[in-house]
C-alpha cells in the first residue's frame, strides 16, 4: 500500500500547485480529487480492470500540463448544470483526476433545432514529458443534429487522461468520433459518457490506433425510444495493450442498441472487450446487439473478450456473441489465384475486416483519411 | 509439347487418397471435358491444378508450359496464365469487385511485361466484358460475391476469366446451380475466350454444360482414375447411359437430365 500513497502524492503536490478557479470548479476539483485519493489507482484485483495493469502510469510520475485552448472564455450557465454530472468520478479514478485536475474545458453547444452539416472537430495534442487532462463538455439541443470528431495525437512519451460528457437532447442525432492516433510510447485513459434524450439517436465511433497502454470506457444511458449505436475498431501490434470497456444503459423502454467492436491483433499485442448492457425493470421491448470480432494475425497476441448482461425486464431482445479468428484460409486462396501474392491477399482480408468499421463513418472526409491511414498500415509488410 | 501435361498424379486430404494416378494431355487451343460421378475427384483435381493447400500431392508430375506446375505458388501459377472459376466462388466481405480485378489484372500484366492498366482503361475493358456476361454493373462496386445469387456468382467467374485471358483456364462445375438462361450466357461468354493460343478443362457431372461448350475431348474420372477418354461423342454416350453404362456408381441417377 505504501507504493500507492507514494504514486497519489505526487499528484497531491500537482493538485495543491493549481491556479485558483471559479469556487464551483474549485469545490469539484477538491470532492474529486478526495476521491481519487480515495480510490487510488486501480489495481488487477478490481473486476472491472482486471485485465489491465495501469501501475507503469502510476509510476510514471508526470508533471500535469494545462490544456493551451485557442480561444479561453468563461464558462456560461449551461456549462455549470451539466460538467461532471455524468462522467462519475466516485466511481472511476481516472475520471476523478481528470475532474481534479478541471482547468480548460472545451464545450460545445448546440442549440435546440439546429442542424450542422459539417463536422464539429476537436483535436487534442498532448505535451511530451506531461499529464494532461482533457475535458470536454458536448450539449447537442432537442432535435438538433450534429458530428463531433475527437482526435488524440501526440509524441514521445506521456498520459492523456480524457473525460468527454455528451447530453443529447430529445429528438437528437449526434454521432461522435473519436480517433485515437497517440504515441506508440504513449499512456491513453479516456471516458466518454452520454445521456441520451427521448427518441433520440446517439453512435459512437471508437477508432484505436496508437499507445502502449490504452484504456477506454464508453457509457450511454438511453432514454425511451432511444436508438444507440457503438462502434469500435482496434488494431494494435507490438506490446500494445488496448482496453474497451462498454456500458449500454437501457434505462427506459422502446430503446435500441446496436454494438460492433472489431479488433486486429499482431504481435504480442493484448486486447481486452467487455460489453455491458443493462435493461434496467422499466425498459420493456428493448432491442439490443453485440458483436466482438476479433482478428487475431499472430500465435503470441491475446485477447480477452466478455459479454456482462445485466436484463431485469422481461420483454426484451438481447443478443450477443463474440469471435475470435484468423485470416479466412479459402479468402486467402481465392485471392492468389487470382494472381495476388500471398502477403498482398493477407494485407487486404485485414484491410477489408477494418474497413467493415469504417464504412460506417459518416463523415466523409475522416473515412477517406482513415481508409488511407488502414491502408498504409496493411500494406507495409506487402512490399 | 502440350500446354499441361499430367502424369501419374496422386493426391490426399487428410490420410485419405482422391486422386490415385491421373495422367491428363492438353494442348493450347484444345477444351477437354472432365466427366464423373460425385466424389470422383473431379474438383479435387482443379483444385490441386491451381494450388489449393488443403491437397497434399503425393505423387507424380505436372508440367505446365515446361515448367514443373506443383512448385509454384498459387499467385504465380495464376501469373503465369492459369485460371480456376470456382465451384464454390468465396464472398469477401469489405474488398470491392473492382479492386480486386484491377489488382489481379495488374499483377498479370506485370508478368507478361505489359504496362499496368489505369483506372480508365480499366473500366472500359471491364464494361465490355461485363456487356458479354449480360452483368449489372453496380456489381462492380460491389464487395466480391458478396450478396450475389448463385448465378451471379458464376458469371462474375466467368466474367473474370474474360477480363484476366488466361492461357489455360479449369472451369469446375461452372453449370451447376444456373438456369437454363444463364447456363447459355455462362457458356457463350466461355466460347467468346476459346481460341488456338488457349486451352480449357470444364469438370462437369452433367452432359448439359457440354451442348453449350462443345468439348473436344472427353474423360471420364472415376474414383481418382480417369477411366475412359474419347471425343465429345462419349458426353452423348453418357447422358444416354449414365455413369452406370460404363460400370460406374453414381449417387445421382438421372446425369444429363435437366
Amino acid at each position: 500500500m505504501t507504493a500507492v500513497s507514494e504514486q497519489i502524492g505526487a499528484w497531491v503536490s500537482e493538485f495543491t500547485r493549481q491556479a485558483p478557479v471559479a469556487p464551483w470548479i474549485q469545490q469539484l476539483r477538491e470532492a474529486a480529487f478526495q476521491r481519487f485519493v480515495d480510490l487510488g489507482f486501480p489495481t488487477t484485483h478490481n473486476e472491472e480492470w482486471r485485465f489491465t495493469n495501469v501501475s507503469p502510469i502510476a509510476r510514471a510520475n508526470f508533471p500535469v500540463a494545462q490544456p493551451k485552448l485557442s480561444e479561453p472564455r468563461p464558462l456560461g450557465n449551461g456549462p455549470e448544470s451539466h460538467l461532471a454530472k455524468y462522467a462519475a468520478f466516485h466511481q472511476n479514478p481516472f475520471v476523478a483526476l481528470n475532474t481534479a485536475f478541471l482547468n480548460r474545458v472545451a464545450v460545445v453547444q448546440v442549440p435546440a433545432g439546429t442542424v450542422l452539416e459539417a463536422p464539429i472537430e476537436i483535436t487534442y495534442e498532448a505535451t511530451p514529458g506531461a499529464a494532461v487532462h482533457p475535458r470536454t463538455l458536448i450539449l447537442i439541443g432537442a432535435n438538433a443534429q450534429c458530428s463531433i470528431v475527437e482526435t488524440y495525437k501526440g509524441e514521445g512519451r506521456y498520459f492523456t487522461n480524457a473525460v468527454t460528457e455528451i447530453v443529447a437532447g430529445e429528438g437528437a442525432v449526434v454521432d461522435h468520433y473519436k480517433i485515437q492516433r497517440e504515441s506508440p510510447e504513449a499512456f491513453h485513459v479516456a471516458t466518454l459518457q452520454a445521456q441520451v434524450g427521448r427518441s433520440a439517436n446517439f453512435s459512437s465511433h471508437s477508432i484505436s490506433l496508437g499507445g502502449a497502454l490504452v484504456r477506454n470506457d464508453i457509457g450511454a444511458v438511453l432514454s425511451e425510444g432511444t436508438e444507440a449505436t457503438l462502434n469500435g475498431l482496434y488494431i494494435v501490434n507490438g506490446t500494445q495493450h488496448i482496453d474497451n470497456h462498454t456500458v449500454i444503459d437501457h434505462a427506459k423502454p422502446h430503446g435500441a442498441s446496436h454494438e460492433l467492436y472489431k479488433g486486429i491483433l499482431d504481435g504480442q499485442a493484448h486486447a481486452v472487450f467487455n460489453g455491458r448492457i443493462i435493461v434496467r425493470k422499466d425498459a420493456q421491448k428493448t432491442d439490443s446487439k453485440q458483436t466482438n470480432k476479433n482478428l487475431v494475425l499472430s500465435d503470441e497476441a491475446v485477447i480477452d473478450t466478455k459479454p456482462e448482461l445485466q436484463i431485469l425486464a422481461d420483454d426484451v431482445r438481447c443478443t450477443h456473441g463474440a469471435t475470435i479468428g484468423q485470416l479466412d484460409a479459402e479468402s486467402l486462396f481465392y485471392l492468389r489465384s487470382r494472381g495476388i501474392g500471398k502477403e498482398e491477399a493477407r494485407s487486404l482480408l485485414t484491410w477489408a475486416f477494418a474497413q467493415d468499421i469504417v464504412d460506417r463513418i459518416k463523415v466523409q472526409s475522416l473515412k477517406d483519411s482513415l481508409e488511407g491511414i488502414l491502408f498504409e498500415k496493411f500494406h507495409e509488410h506487402a512490399h | 509439347m502440350s500446354l499441361l501435361e499430367i502424369k501419374d498424379l496422386h493426391a490426399t486430404v487428410g490420410d485419405r487418397e482422391i486422386l490415385k494416378g491421373i495422367d491428363l494431355s492438353v494442348n493450347a487451343g484444345e477444351v477437354h471435358a472432365i466427366m464423373g460421378p460425385n466424389g470422383s475427384g473431379k474438383s479435387t483435381l482443379a483444385q490441386v491444378l491451381a494450388g489449393r493447400e488443403l491437397y497434399a500431392v503425393t505423387g507424380g508430375t505436372v508440367t505446365y508450359d515446361g515448367k514443373d506446375l506443383l512448385a509454384m505458388a498459387p499467385e504465380d501459377r495464376a501469373r503465369e496464365g492459369l485460371f480456376l472459376a470456382f465451384q464454390y466462388p468465396v464472398e469477401i466481405p469489405g474488398v470491392s469487385n473492382m479492386y480486386f480485378l484491377k489488382a489481379a489484372l495488374n499483377t498479370i500484366r506485370k508478368t507478361r511485361g505489359l504496362e499496368e492498366l489505369d483506372a480508365f482503361d480499366f473500366l472500359n475493358l471491364v464494361r465490355e466484358k461485363m456487356k458479354l456476361m449480360e452483368m449489372d454493373q453496380a456489381l462492380l462496386n460491389r464487395p466480391v460475391n458478396t450478396g450475389f445469387s448463385g448465378g451471379e456468382k458464376k458469371r462474375n467467374e466467368i466474367f473474370q476469366m474474360a477480363v484476366l485471358e488466361p492461357r489455360l483456364a479449369i472451369l469446375d462445375e461452372t453449370d451447376s446451380g444456373l438456369d437454363i438462361d444463364a447456363l447459355r450466357t455462362v457458356a457463350g461468354g466461355v466460347n467468346a475466350l476459346r481460341g488456338p493460343e488457349r486451352a480449357m478443362i470444364v469438370v462437369t457431372h452433367y452432359q448439359r454444360l457440354l451442348n453449350y461448350i462443345v468439348p473436344d475431348f472427353v474423360h471420364v474420372l472415376s474414383e481418382g482414375r480417369i477411366v475412359k477418354s474419347g471425343g465429345k461423342e462419349l458426353a452423348i454416350e453418357l447422358e444416354e447411359s449414365g455413369y452406370a453404362g460404363l460400370g460406374i456408381e453414381d449417387e445421382e441417377e438421372a446425369v444429363g437430365k435437366v
